[in-house]
């Protein structure tokens, strides 16, 4: 079983956040990249859009499926994954690192409801 | 938990991702569905497709019975020891499955139907026995392989088993032959040349095994799916249904309106429509923007008129996403395709996407 990052917060639906002063860098997690299989679409969110917990942020879509990402946090986009555009395997082979989605600039507190990896690894041991 | 083919557990401990499909538990992938659709147009890849479904048909009437339940002529096959694609028609002429049936011998057919409409066919076609002189057999004691891509003979030849061999060597695409276990077909469902072997239950682990070992790389239902649509192959269930006709499912072809004098189930409502003029065709869409075509997303057309998708996907093989379409008949060059609420531009071929045996056929 892999280990996941300890430093990241999760969200239940599988998105991934690292918090770095006002900045959260958000992409999905090794157990959703494994679901969804070989990714051949990214479609990012535009620059300077504001997201609020919850909101439609990316659709990511594997061979097979197509999946929404949603945001973690509350705050708007100031940078995308654009590697993404020609390689989104990157997604498949290093989801917590080069195939990172998108970057937020944090407005207000960060939700309660983010996981830490140990609540995350439990949510996924009850699946 | 689904129903499992023999090769279940040899599937589990080789890595793969077990989905349901048609009610059965079958491998997804074993790692990577591109990998393994590249394996296949390069190489060579080997599927378990043994939850579909063989019948035999044996008797002296089962010529007969087949000229009057199939849409396609079998007298179409001159000789045994030949193959031919049908559809089987309802009395209003849409499709209740496709199937392939194999001339073994003047009273012996054999047919594989799709799993997922196996248990209605086989009511349909017990329904329709009564006056002809032979027996159904649902042989539930066979498996089937697909071995396919352009290094099958080669693989297939160095196993060194005579009969295979020889076979291989003999038969042309849509030709099959058969020993006492090993029946082998050249037929597939991948747009690349390779054989489908069927063989008894208790003889499919160790012949999976051997073919392995030869070099063929397992191959899930995820890259069958990628490899047909993009062979301009049709999905019973997807692309036609007993709400469509073959002749608006690109199936026309299929249909056997002569001889004149032979009658088989759905002719006149067939002969109905065509007098009426078909309204729809299926056609294939090349989505000329970033994003990808799924089954079920609108149509549109210059002229205001509409259709849908019926299966679609991102094309290992072309790198751009692919998909199938009902749309209304007439001359149509280009359309555009609703994705989450954005039009996409697709331009309007006629499949196959990707020629038969393409590597050999660049």
């Amino acid at each position: 079983m892999n280990t996941l990052p300890q430093e990241l917060r999760y969200t239940t639906t599988h998105e991934w956040v690292r918090i770095e002063n006002d900045t959260a860098t958000i992409g999905i997690t090794e157990h959703a990249q494994s679901l969804l299989g070989d990714l051949v679409f990214v479609d990012l969110p535009t620059l300077k859009k504001g997201l609020a917990v919850g909101d439609d942020a990316a659709v990511v879509e594997s061979v097979k499926a197509a999946a929404d990402v949603y945001s973690p946090v509350d705050g708007e986009v100031i940078a995308v994954n654009t590697d993404l555009n020609d390689k989104p395997e990157l997604i498949n082979q290093e989801p917590y690192g080069a195939g990172w989605l998108f970057k937020v600039k944090l407005v207000g507190e960060l939700p309660l409801s983010l996981l830490s990896a140990a609540d995350y690894e439990a949510m996924l041991d009850e699946e | 938990m689904g129903k499992r083919t023999v090769l279940y557990d040899t599937h589990v401990a080789m890595g793969a991702k077990m989905v349901d499909f048609a009610g059965f538990d079958m491998p997804l992938h074993y790692g990577s569905q591109i990998e393994e659709h590249h394996q296949v147009r390069r190489h060579a890849g080997i599927f378990d497709v043994s939850h579909m479904v063989v019948v035999d048909v044996l008797g002296a009437g089962a010529r007969d019975y087949l000229r009057y339940i199939l849409a396609n002529d079998i007298d179409k096959m001159a000789h045994r020891g030949s193959a031919l694609y049908s559809c089987m028609l309802n009395e209003q002429g849409t499709v209740i499955d496709d199937l392939i049936v194999y001339f073994i011998d003047s009273q012996h057919y054999r047919i594989v139907l799709n799993a997922g409409s196996a248990q209605k066919d086989l009511q349909w076609m017990e329904q329709h026995v009564k006056h002809y002189a032979l027996g159904l057999h649902r042989r539930d004691d066979l498996s089937i392989l697909a071995v396919q891509g352009p290094e099958t003979i080669a693989l297939l030849t160095a196993l060194n088993d005579p009969f295979i061999t020889d076979t291989i060597h003999t038969i042309a695409r849509f030709q099959c032959a058969d020993s006492d276990d090993l029946f082998i077909a050249r037929t597939g469902y991948t747009g690349e040349d390779g054989f489908e072997l069927i063989v008894p239950n208790k003889r499919v682990v160790a012949l999976w095994e051997q073919l392995c070992a030869a070099g063929f790389k397992p191959c899930g239902l995820g890259a069958r799916d990628t490899l047909r649509l993009e062979a301009g192959y049709n999905l019973y269930g997807q692309d036609m249904d007993e709400s469509t006709s073959p002749l608006c499912s690109n199936l026309a072809w299929t249909i056997a309106l002569q001889p004149a004098e032979r009658l088989f189930i759905g002719k006149s409502a067939l002969l109905a429509e065509k007098e009426h003029g078909v309204t729809q065709q299926l056609v294939g869409l090349v989505l000329a923007d970033k994003g990808i075509l799924r089954s079920h997303q609108r149509v549109l057309l210059a002229d205001g008129l509409e259709g849908e998708t019926t299966s679609g996907s991102f094309a290992p093989t072309l790198g751009q996403s692919i998909a199938f379409a009902r749309i209304p008949k007439g001359d149509y060059k280009e359309c555009e395709v609703i994705i989450r609420d954005k039009a996409h531009k697709a331009h309007i071929v006629k499949p196959p996407f990707v020629p038969f045996n393409s590597s050999k056929n660049p």
